[in-house]
């Protein structure tokens, strides 16, 4: 176990070194993998461990990158500082649009979600509040600043992108394993049976949503800080397509699966792009030959492994993949 | 109101199509909205191509048109069910569900591919453009014969459903698919079947907002197929009729908030009906109380 996560940790270092040796184009195609690795992996919390079909996120990560950007336009807050308001008014959101549509079932949650991201748009098309300019979004949004440092260049954002996706990764693995973990799965392997056994399942469901929420609207804080306009196109119901595409084929539940899927769904386009329209073609038709011959996505994660013998002797260690 | 009346009709078609995969197979055909989107393409191909409203005349070429536009579009679902779903009919309900979205995908490409990213217009000298005084108001005809052929259609599905022995077979795969097996129905070929009407339908109303609304897009499917499927909500999935009244219900909601409360909230209109329903009814307005909870 010490050897794999060794093995992790060289593997991130050396990815740590790659803007050295690629040009900035690239190094703006990796950044927007990380972007989309962390929300993939926050969508993961819903989709992946609680079973949720949930196809709305790009909402979610509309109302932080439109917090972060009315925040420093308006009020000139540093972008950074920002962020915590963003993840706390896109969970707030959650926690007033998901209650009452909890408890449906399936494919109906997918529609329902897929209308609040729709309603969502319009609405920032519309200049809601008077505060998202319409069409146009919001522009001159300032540059980030970490202790002092300004980040300007691909580069400096790679390492402001990866470095909170790695937070994310080692959080979201902890909470993979903690309580609440198993509970969303438990959840979504039978949601009767969990009722029974004393999950509060709606509860928890919640607990999902908020949570996946707050991570996508600081996500949308990067976003906004990366690009420096933002407008109501780049939170399209087809935002959510992709990130919803990233969990199902990267594999549920799975941390390493979601980025693998990050990495396959939004870094292999570009390198194809000479072949520019007929990507989405091929996109398409890999998703359906997917879903026949790999169901359960490219790295699916690993089955619970518990100790019996540290149960049955009472002091209930647990020891994961051993 | 007459405006949603003419949309409804065609939003009802299209959600039948919907309906009766819902009903048959308990699967969300996302691809759904883009053989609608196909069908409008199709139709303008045939249309500028084969200039069959010169050699018969406007009535005559457009019906030609529709049923050839029918018979295409119906091809391209059979082959849709045959390729990205029949092999994921014992999977996890999500698998086709993703299945359904890729394939849509590579639909809205592939048209984008062949016509271009850019609209697509119409003819638009094919269709009269008189008006007729309708209980003292002037209602233009296209209108009128718009909601007329999407109501021809749909009683004619009606009674298909309702009268025939095949009808009566798509409705005992509905109810349960073991069941109906084991009675001697051949479920394979009721859901083939379902796949060459719903599409078919929907192929039709392609042509039609083509030739209503003069242009088309290669994404249009998307919204329209939202749309519709609000519609089948609205009316109770899986219940043919609740899909007709859904979809007439929806555009006249549509054309009433557009007129009094306001044009631009028009597209979310549809969205906020369908949360409402959803929450408060989830059966839908003619649906039956079930068991499954939802």
């Amino acid at each position: 176990m010490n050897r794999r996560y060794a093995m992790y940790m060289v593997a991130a270092a050396a990815f740590a070194t790659m803007p050295a040796f690629i040009n900035p184009y690239w190094t703006d195609v990796l950044n927007t993998v990380g972007l989309y690795a962390i929300l993939a992996l926050s969508l993961n919390i819903i989709l992946g461990h609680a079973g949720m079909f949930h196809m709305g996120h790009a909402a979610f990560y509309a109302v932080g990158a439109y917090t972060t950007a009315v925040l420093n336009v308006t009020f000139h807050v540093p972008v950074l500082w920002a962020m915590p308001a963003a993840g706390v008014l896109a969970a707030l959101f959650a926690l007033v649009v998901a209650r009452p549509i909890i408890h449906l079932r399936g494919d109906y949650l997918l529609i329902v979600t897929i209308g609040i991201v729709e309603i969502v748009r319009i609405a920032l098309v519309n200049n809601i509040f008077d505060m998202t300019g319409g069409a146009n979004g919001i522009f001159g949004i300032a540059r980030p600043e970490l202790f002092g440092f300004k980040i300007r260049k691909p580069v400096h954002f790679f390492y402001l992108i990866w470095g909170f996706c790695a937070v994310t990764i080692l959080l979201f693995h902890w909470l993979e394993n903690s309580r609440f973990g198993r509970a969303l799965n438990y959840i979504r392997e039978d949601e009767v049976a969990a009722e029974g056994s004393g999950v509060n399942t709606a509860a928890y469901k919640l607990g999902a949503f908020v949570l996946g929420a707050f991570w996508a609207g600081m996500a949308g804080t990067l976003f906004a800080a990366k690009m420096t306009i933002i407008s109501p196109e780049s939170f399209s119901f087809w935002e959510s397509v992709v990130m919803f595409t990233i969990v199902i084929l990267g594999g549920m539940g799975s941390i390493r699966g979601v980025l693998l899927g990050a990495f396959l769904i939004v870094g292999l386009p570009e390198v194809f792009r000479e072949l520019a329209s007929a990507r989405m073609l091929v996109f398409g038709a890999a998703m359906v030959a997917m879903m026949i011959f790999r169901t359960q996505g490219l790295l699916p994660p690993a089955p619970r492994h518990y100790d019996l013998r540290g149960i049955m002797s009472g002091t209930q260690t647990r020891e994961e993949r051993a | 109101m007459t405006n949603g009346l003419a949309v409804g009709g065609i939003y009802a078609l299209i959600a039948l199509g919907y309906t009766m995969v819902y009903g048959v197979l308990k699967l969300i055909n996302f691809a759904h909205g883009d053989l609608f989107t196909i069908g409008a393409y199709l139709g303008l191909t045939l249309l500028t191509s084969m200039g069959l409203t010169g050699h018969l005349g406007a009535v005559a070429g457009v019906l030609v048109l529709a049923v050839m536009v029918q018979v295409l579009v119906a091809i391209i679902g059979y082959l849709l069910e045959r390729v990205a779903y029949r092999p994921l009919r014992q999977s996890p309900r999500l698998s086709a569900v993703v299945s359904a979205l890729g394939a849509s995908i590579f639909f809205q490409n592939a048209v984008m591919l062949i016509y271009g990213a850019r609209f697509q217009v119409y003819p638009h000298d094919i269709l009269p453009s008189a008006t007729v005084s309708l209980l003292g108001l002037d209602v233009p005809l296209v209108r009128i014969l718009m909601f007329l052929t999407s109501v021809v259609l749909m009683l004619g599905l009606y009674f298909f459903i309702q009268k025939t022995r095949t009808g009566t077979a798509i409705r005992a795969a509905a109810i349960d698919q073991g069941a109906a097996k084991l009675m001697g129905i051949n479920v394979n070929r009721v859901v083939s079947l379902v796949f060459l009407i719903g599409p078919a339908l929907g192929g039709a109303a392609g042509l039609m907002v083509g030739l209503y609304y003069g242009q088309i897009n290669f994404t249009m499917g998307w919204v329209y197929g939202l749309k519709a499927f609000t519609a089948a909500i609205l009316g109770g999935i899986g219940n043919i009729p609740g899909a007709m009244v859904g979809g007439l219900l929806l555009g006249v909601i549509e054309a009433l908030g557009a007129a009094y409360i306001s044009i631009a909230w028009k597209d979310a209109i549809a969205f906020f009906v369908l949360i409402i329903i959803l929450i408060i009814r989830p059966t839908g307005l003619l649906g039956e109380r079930v068991a499954d909870k939802i």
